[in-house]
């Protein structure tokens, strides 16, 4: 349950640079795609693969290539999502600084594929450095003949641009990158039509998370089947989890799906157990969007499976004792955690980040907002806890974009298990010092 | 994003020329070139990055006239754009800004403490720019760094695993350093577009 895909190689000394990710096996996946296959074959490999999108929707990537519209008269484009700004994620980042190479071989894979010959990197304003890496690799790449005219002597061309966002998470939802990258504000779009018809300057677009792109590579060279042997089911290949929280080992970790939540959680080969030696109380499981599950639903199902890293194990009992892969971004909480502050302090992530668009979503998350300060600064009343569960439902379902279905899934999913700590804060008002200063 | 006003009176005029060097515009064209003809405002998010570091670290309404002559487009369009993303500064910030990590995953591991750390320490709140013009203290949401919590980026640089002794040390350095730096304004925009 260890084989590795993505950071096989991550301790290879330089392997930032492309002379030792090439003499490490790299960019032979655009040798073989350029040389022996059809645009098409290569879209039938990833199918086969299993490979689902990684930014946080599981959307299957190969069915996704297979909506592009290759009669359009117009430019296809790739785009790959680097605006990775959901709470508890790191993972695009870690990869993009140690081993960027492995971006740019998937996406001129995928950009073959699909017929692109121009592509995008829209890296969120915040990851400066990571511009001048992914710069410096597009460069060596250039020069050494995989971007560019006719690459390795093909008639097919590809040019790679980086373009930087600017602090907005909703930029990270494809239709707001996209508006984004047309130079507007990230006002997500109703689809359909959906950007594989209409995208970027209105041509076919396909919107790729970095991660996703760099199990290309090796699906192309190792084909679709082989990919799918690794990880379990449905979920196949291998994920990159950002661990962070009250652990003793925080960081980026790649592990083939089907490992057990306990395994990850408590081995030294991963989160290493809560940290000062606490017990576990709870864990968001996918980046602070997806519902919050208590120490006993994360480690077995209400039916009393094993919890497993996969999308369905994860999913299992829906909305109601289960929650989701998500992007990986795996928060862990222990016995002192506070859930209504954590709520609150959520909430206002979400109220923040609205692109004030649907009306829903734009007041729904500041009411969540207040009320969930009023309740952790003592000033609670009963019929709040009520409140904020029908505000999260008048959201839910009810805006253009996901926005709203994160911002709401979070509160409803904290008083689905922990309704007793919000009714001890109404209570017991005791008053809270240390709320963060300014924002009161 | 909905707390962002312009507080420039559009009518006035600075008293300063706002155009960028000639090295600045050779990168500034090759920005634009990146993009299809007839869609130079796709480059409006890198440009406004730029100009924002070349002219005194914040988008007065003169810089954000002067990019939409650059991309032919109203005004109005970079105004719509400045006001939408947290990184752009309408107002004056001090020469080091300290964005300071405020959301869930930061706060478990004492990103709270740290603001209020900060503020402590430089006698300022949040929003705040010292009297000296060196810091401005702001608070965001996530960095993306929430592996090293708490974390906070100054300028373009990530501090992660963040103390109070490693909080005085830095502020230390940096005092020292404005002293003595001088301004080089070019090499940032090399490094990163």
């Amino acid at each position: 349950m260890d084989r590795k895909i993505l950071l096989k190689d991550i301790a290879v000394p330089g392997i930032r640079t492309f002379e030792v990710y090439r003499s490490n096996g790299g960019y032979q996946s655009v040798e073989k795609a350029l040389k022996r296959m059809s645009p098409d074959e290569v879209v039938e490999e990833v199918k086969k693969s299993g490979l689902r999108g990684r930014g946080g929707a599981g959307f299957p990537a190969g069915m996704k290539w297979s909506f592009i519209d290759k009669k359009s008269l117009n430019p296809i484009y790739l785009i790959c999502n680097a605006d990775e700004s959901e709470p508890g994620t790191f993972k695009d980042r870690y990869l993009m600084e140690k081993i960027p190479h492995i971006l740019i071989e998937g996406m001129i894979g995928a950009s073959y594929a699909l017929g692109a010959n121009t592509a995008y990197i829209y890296v969120r304003g915040e990851y400066k450095y990571i511009i001048g890496i992914l710069n410096e690799a597009i460069r060596e790449a250039c020069q050494n003949g995989f971007l560019g005219k006719n690459i390795l002597g093909s008639p097919y061309s590809l040019d790679i641009h980086v373009h930087s966002g600017a602090g907005a998470y909703i930029c990270g939802e494809e239709t707001a990158l996209i508006e984004s990258l047309e130079g507007k504000r990230g006002n997500p779009r109703i689809k359909p039509p959906f950007p594989a018809v209409v995208g970027l300057y209105g041509c076919p677009t396909v919107v790729n998370n970095v991660e996703t792109l760099a199990n290309v590579g090796f699906i192309i060279n190792n084909g679709g089947s082989e990919y799918a042997r690794y990880g379990t089911g449905k979920s196949t290949g291998t994920k990159l989890i950002s661990a962070c929280g009250n652990i003793n080992n925080p960081g980026v970790y790649e592990i083939e799906l089907g490992l057990s939540v306990r395994e990850f959680i408590y081995s030294e080969k991963y989160c290493g157990g809560i940290k000062n030696g606490k017990e576990l109380k709870a864990v968001i499981a996918g980046g602070s969007s997806v519902p919050i599950l208590p120490k006993d639903l994360i480690l077995q199902t209400a039916a009393g499976e094993e919890r497993l890293m996969t999308y369905e194990s994860l999913a299992e009992g829906g909305f109601v004792s289960g929650t989701s892969l998500g992007s990986g971004g795996f928060i862990v909480y222990d016995e002192d955690a506070c859930i209504v502050r954590n709520t609150w302090n959520l909430a206002r992530f979400y109220h923040h980040e609205s692109c004030g668009q649907c009306s829903p979503c734009r007041e729904g998350t500041g009411w969540m907002e207040n009320v969930l300060h009023r309740i952790e600064t003592g000033k609670g009343r009963m019929k709040d806890i009520d409140l904020l569960v029908s505000i999260a439902n008048k959201i839910e379902g009810n805006t253009i974009c996901p926005l709203g279905d994160a911002a709401a899934w979070p509160v409803a999913s904290a008083i689905r298990h922990f309704r007793h700590e919000f009714e001890e804060h109404v209570l017991n008002p005791v008053k809270r010092e240390n709320l963060a200063p300014t924002d009161l | 994003m909905l707390d962002k006003k312009i507080n420039h009176p559009l009518h006035e005029k600075e008293n300063r020329t706002i155009c960028f060097s000639d090295a600045t515009m050779v990168k500034v064209k090759q920005i634009i070139a990146r993009y299809p003809e007839g869609r130079e405002k796709s480059a409006i998010l890198p440009l406004l990055h730029i100009a924002q570091e070349e002219f005194d670290g914040y988008l007065s309404v003169d810089v954000m006239d002067y990019i939409a002559g650059l991309l032919n487009i109203q005004p109005i369009e970079v105004y719509e754009v400045a006001t939408f993303y947290s990184q752009y500064y309408l107002d004056q910030v001090g020469k080091y800004v300290i964005e300071i990590c405020r959301t869930g995953p930061c706060a478990i591991c004492g990103g709270e403490k740290m603001q209020t750390y900060l503020e402590k320490k430089l006698a300022i709140k949040t929003g705040e720019t010292t009297p000296d013009g060196l810091f401005t203290i702001k608070a965001v949401e996530c960095l993306g760094a929430c592996g090293s919590a708490p974390v906070m980026q100054i300028n373009t640089e990530f501090y992660e695993l963040l103390t109070e002794e490693k909080i005085d040390r830095l502020l230390e350095e940096l005092t020292v350093k404005a002293k003595e730096e001088k301004p080089e304004k070019s090499k940032w925009i090399e490094k990163f577009f």
